[in-house]
């Protein structure tokens, strides 16, 4: 009876193909289901790594098609490491990333624990809370650049309000020591919701009956905030910064739109340089040895990290 | 720490992924910290050996 529509599907079968695949084997026919994913992962994904790395060891430019390529073996990416535009670029990625992982998941941590209280209003906090991670980079760099703006910018009148400075005595995004501090904010803005969302879900995951066993043992709130939800949420504030932290290593659209890399190379970020010299310079060679080079730091962070996280599982 | 020499010795996983995990994690400073260029220089050789590493001891005997 349970095998009902199978049956159904195997008379609505195409005798033709009915005949033609009879004699395959059921590891044969699992095979021609996956080897299409198989097939694009591999156009997709692992032919054009494979292809990157091939042209990091090259002089190639795009936009010279016609002439003869070289082979120019690790000069590239002796260029790259040696260069110190680079390593200014490397600082201001270093910069953003540790401070926006540490912001996203004070506050957005923070925002889950008051969320998880049960209180009238709650979903329609939420609701308003996730509202800038829906919005598109693009537009909330766009926004940002007025709040930002000395003049009517009201982020600079807040600011104002609290420090009695005058709101026109300094530009967040046109000062060189404050710029990057407004990429950080922006990004914070936008990205603490993701943050609060995964520590939510973590926390709501924690069954009540462990806090109930901790009261019944005089535990003071304190020390189950300590022993019971930081651990039983670690798992999940551990994914969260994994995932800021890929995403925010190759941050991009909101950056440029904000402040456009300026003012001078303070808030250039290495994808912001990359695609400089791939698409400004059209030097792909050597572009593809940075994206390389980018691709491997990644790669090895997120394998530790990964290692980490199951660790943290498992206990 | 003389476990840890010792699975190195024996080719066991967990020693191996910490070795390669405390060399990328040190290429990643490297590649970051503002002080010195030659660290600068260095840092993706180190993380690149800690990737290729990793990967490979991965599949060592637990």
């Amino acid at each position: 009876m349970t095998h009902a529509p199978m049956e159904k599907i195997a008379r609505a079968t195409p005798a033709p193909v009915a005949r033609r695949i009879k004699g395959l084997s059921d590891r044969a026919i699992a095979w021609i289901f996956v080897a299409p994913s198989i097939f694009l992962l591999l156009a997709v994904n692992i032919f054009p790594l494979i292809w990157t790395i091939r042209l990091s060891f090259t002089n190639y430019r795009v936009n010279r098609p016609n002439r003869d390529v070289e082979w120019v073996g690790l000069r590239n990416y002796e260029r790259i490491l040696t260069d110190d535009g680079i390593w200014a670029t490397m600082q201001a990625t270093a910069h953003f990333l540790i401070w926006t992982i540490v912001l996203q998941v004070i506050i957005g941590f923070a925002l889950a624990y008051l969320i998880n209280k049960k209180f009238k209003g709650n979903d329609l906090w939420t609701t308003v809370i996730v509202l800038p991670m829906m919005l598109s980079p693009a537009v909330v760099g766009n926004f940002w650049t007025f709040l930002y703006q000395p003049q009517i910018g009201l982020f600079n009148y807040v600011i104002a309000f609290f420090t009695g400075a005058d709101p026109a005595s300094f530009s967040m995004i046109g000062d060189v020591n404050l710029a990057p501090w407004a990429i950080v904010i922006a990004d914070t803005w936008m990205w603490t919701p993701f943050v609060m969302l995964i520590c939510l879900a973590g926390l709501r995951s924690i069954p009540d009956s462990i806090y109930e066993a901790a009261e019944c043992d005089r535990a003071s709130k304190w020390r189950q905030f300590w022993t019971i939800t930081i651990p039983m949420a670690l798992p999940f504030l551990m994914l969260a910064v994994l995932f800021r932290g890929i995403e925010n290593f190759k941050m991009f659209d909101l950056v440029v739109q904000l402040t456009g890399g300026g003012p001078g190379n303070t808030t250039t970020l290495t994808s912001i340089d990359l695609k400089r010299e791939a698409f400004e310079r059209w030097r792909t060679g050597y572009s593809s040895a940075y994206a390389v080079i980018l691709f491997v730091t990644v790669f090895g962070l997120a394998s530790i990290y990964v290692k980490a996280l199951n660790k943290v599982k498992e206990r | 720490m003389t476990s840890f020499f010792n699975g190195l010795v024996r080719f066991r996983r967990g020693a191996w992924e910490m070795l390669a995990s405390i060399l990328i994690a040190l290429g990643v400073v490297m590649l970051m910290q503002p002080f010195v260029m030659v660290a600068f220089t260095y840092s993706f050789i180190v993380t690149l050996v800690g990737t290729v590493m990793f990967i490979i001891v991965s599949h060592f005997p637990e």
